[in-house]
């Protein structure tokens, strides 16, 4: 049996490849959104704070707890908002208009 | 059982964020991808919410409608050109989130009087190094960019000696708290914290603003990183996870920067590039002084452009700072209507992050099919009519590929020079970001349209509507 440690390691190293195989397949015009969309994936911690705020029993565990779930939601809204905003703009050119 | 169901949650939700971003791979899918992460991070939320005997819900509800606020409102009112600021708030807000995780973690221990496991108090440090570091990195990038922090190096002596000796205490720091039991350790651990919050600081303000593309590219890895170490910290394979995509994912793109200026990460984080008044390139035949350059007026370069076969613009930061994006896509319709053949050509760092021209060329309706990479669009230069470039200048600069000596030796290029007719809107003969002179302006084929990018840019669309 391995320890829950290395189940994390493997789970990671394993993982760092499939972003590397998923990632390279983006292509540049995507960039920016694929920062901004990632980005707001990288506010998973918010697990973490809600965790903390939600059971936390003294004033510093409170005040550390609200402040991480606040930093970690402006994080996923506003990442996953924004990038929607950017990718609606992106369009192909209409069928129709001048081909050459 | 409830817990295994809720630990099958959180794999969705990884399952969902992966999937989200391979629909990142066509502009048509993105949207529905974005949507997609969303959702998974919606049911890794629920899933802590009912899963992890929370006792109160009043402070995550405080602390989430404070940030749901901030996150939506910044997300609706920053404009196109601001995203490299923004995402680097976000990075370093991500970053925090993470050390925060971290930090009340540990002082729980502290608290309980309880040992620490080695791995745990790695995880620990790990956590409150990285996301610490990821946060005032961010805001200094952040204010690098807004312009209220010098975009200029700051250097001073023996910086990398001194920010070597800081990491150096900070490790011993980090692995004196993962051996000791963590009650009393307190004054270290609050030490760790600050150490790693300067030293964001001071690995950032040493680097230029012409580097910040590579730096938020980098922070946006570190973000992942410090997500991923408080996946270890709580032992939570969502964060594990998705963690290792934003890091895949950020290094990816600081490579994919790294290369489009022809420089080593090395080179950018310790470099110090574009500092002063910067370097002046000896490339072509001394000092600009000696050559003339030649001047068009709008009415000529209309009629050039309107009667080529193939167009191909080169945008740069210049057309976004003037706002003459949308200035930009009424000449090329317009030209498209006169059956000129208009193609787009962008440079991995045209814009101040990886893919912002992209997204500022999409806010001004420009079809992103009419956009095309440096690699796809040099082999046709020969074939070019008319290289527009507008705003641009490092990025079209042909000393970077004849001058060895040049500065930006090496820096792949888009080759306008070798189209049969170049124009270069420009207000004047400076040179630009990287403070490298620009013998493309003396060519004997190029020819310079002056002043603000918006106003010769109008002029172009009214005389072409005239011919």
């Amino acid at each position: 049996m391995i320890g829950p440690l290395l189940v994390g390691v493997y789970v990671f190293v394993l993982a760092m490849f499939v972003g590397w195989q998923v990632i390279t397949k983006v292509p540049p015009t995507l960039h920016t959104p694929l920062m901004s969309g990632s980005n707001a994936i990288s506010g998973i911690s918010i697990v973490g704070a809600l965790v903390i705020a939600g059971t936390a029993s003294d004033t510093l565990m409170t005040v550390l707890g609200v402040a991480a779930v606040a930093l970690a939601t402006v994080n996923v809204v506003g990442g996953f908002v924004v990038t929607d905003r950017m990718l609606k703009m992106f369009h192909r050119r209409p069928s129709g208009g001048s081909e050459d | 059982m409830g817990g295994t169901l809720f630990q099958l949650a959180y794999l969705v939700s990884a399952v969902l964020f992966i999937v989200g971003l391979q629909r990142l791979s066509s502009p048509e899918t993105a949207r529905g991808g974005n949507t997609i992460a969303a959702v998974g991070m919606l049911i890794a939320i629920v899933a802590t919410l009912l899963g992890e005997h929370i006792l109160s819900f009043t402070w995550i509800v405080v602390g989430a409608v404070i940030g749901s606020g901030a996150g939506l409102l910044m997300a609706q009112m920053v404009p196109m050109t601001a995203m490299p600021q923004m995402v680097a708030v976000f990075n370093g807000f991500g970053g925090a989130a993470s050390a925060l995780v971290a930090i009340a973690d540990y002082l729980e221990l502290v608290k309980g009087h309880e040992g620490i496991e080695v791995a745990h108090g790695v995880s620990i440090m790990a956590g409150v190094l990285i996301g610490s570091v990821t946060f005032t990195g961010s805001m200094i990038a952040y204010g690098k960019l807004q312009g209220f922090v010098t975009e200029k190096p700051v250097t001073y002596p023996l910086q990398k000696t001194s920010n070597f000796i800081l990491l150096i205490a900070m490790l011993a720091a980090g692995t004196w708290l993962s051996l000791t039991p963590p009650a009393g350790q307190e004054g270290i651990f609050y030490f760790l914290i600050a150490a790693s919050l300067v030293l964001g600081v001071l690995v950032v303000i040493p680097i230029g603003g012409a580097d910040m593309p590579v730096v938020i590219a980098l922070l946006n890895s570190y973000s992942g990183l410090a997500a991923s170490a408080a996946g270890f910290v709580l032992e939570n394979m969502s964060l594990i996870i998705s963690g290792a995509l934003v890091g895949a994912s950020g290094l990816i793109l600081t490579g994919i920067m790294c290369r489009g200026m022809n420089r080593s990460l090395g080179n950018v984080l310790f470099g110090a590039f574009g500092g002063g008044g910067g370097p002046q390139a000896a490339g072509g035949g001394g000092p600009g002084g000696d050559r003339t350059a030649r001047e068009i007026n709008p009415e000529s370069a209309a009629m050039m452009l309107a009667y080529a076969r193939q167009v191909v613009v080169v945008p740069g930061y210049g057309l976004a700072v003037a706002q003459a994006q949308h200035k930009l896509r009424e000449l090329g319709d317009l030209l498209g209507r006169k059956g000129v053949t208009v193609k787009y050509a962008i440079h991995p760092v045209a814009g101040r992050m990886p893919g912002h021209m992209n997204v500022l060329l999409a806010e001004a309706n420009v079809p992103y099919d009419q956009l095309y990479e440096i690699e796809d669009v040099n082999p046709e230069m020969a074939d070019t009519d008319v290289a527009l470039v507008v705003g641009a200048n490092d990025v079209v600069n042909p000393a970077a590929r004849d001058d060895p000596t040049s500065p930006i030796a090496g820096m792949p290029i888009i080759e306008v020079d070798r189209a049969k007719q170049c124009i270069v809107m420009k207000r004047s003969l400076n040179p630009g970001f990287a403070g490298v002179d620009n013998p493309l302006f003396y060519l004997p084929n190029n020819s310079m349209l002056f002043g603000d990018a918006a106003d010769s840019l109008a002029a172009l669309v009214r005389e072409v509507k005239e011919l």
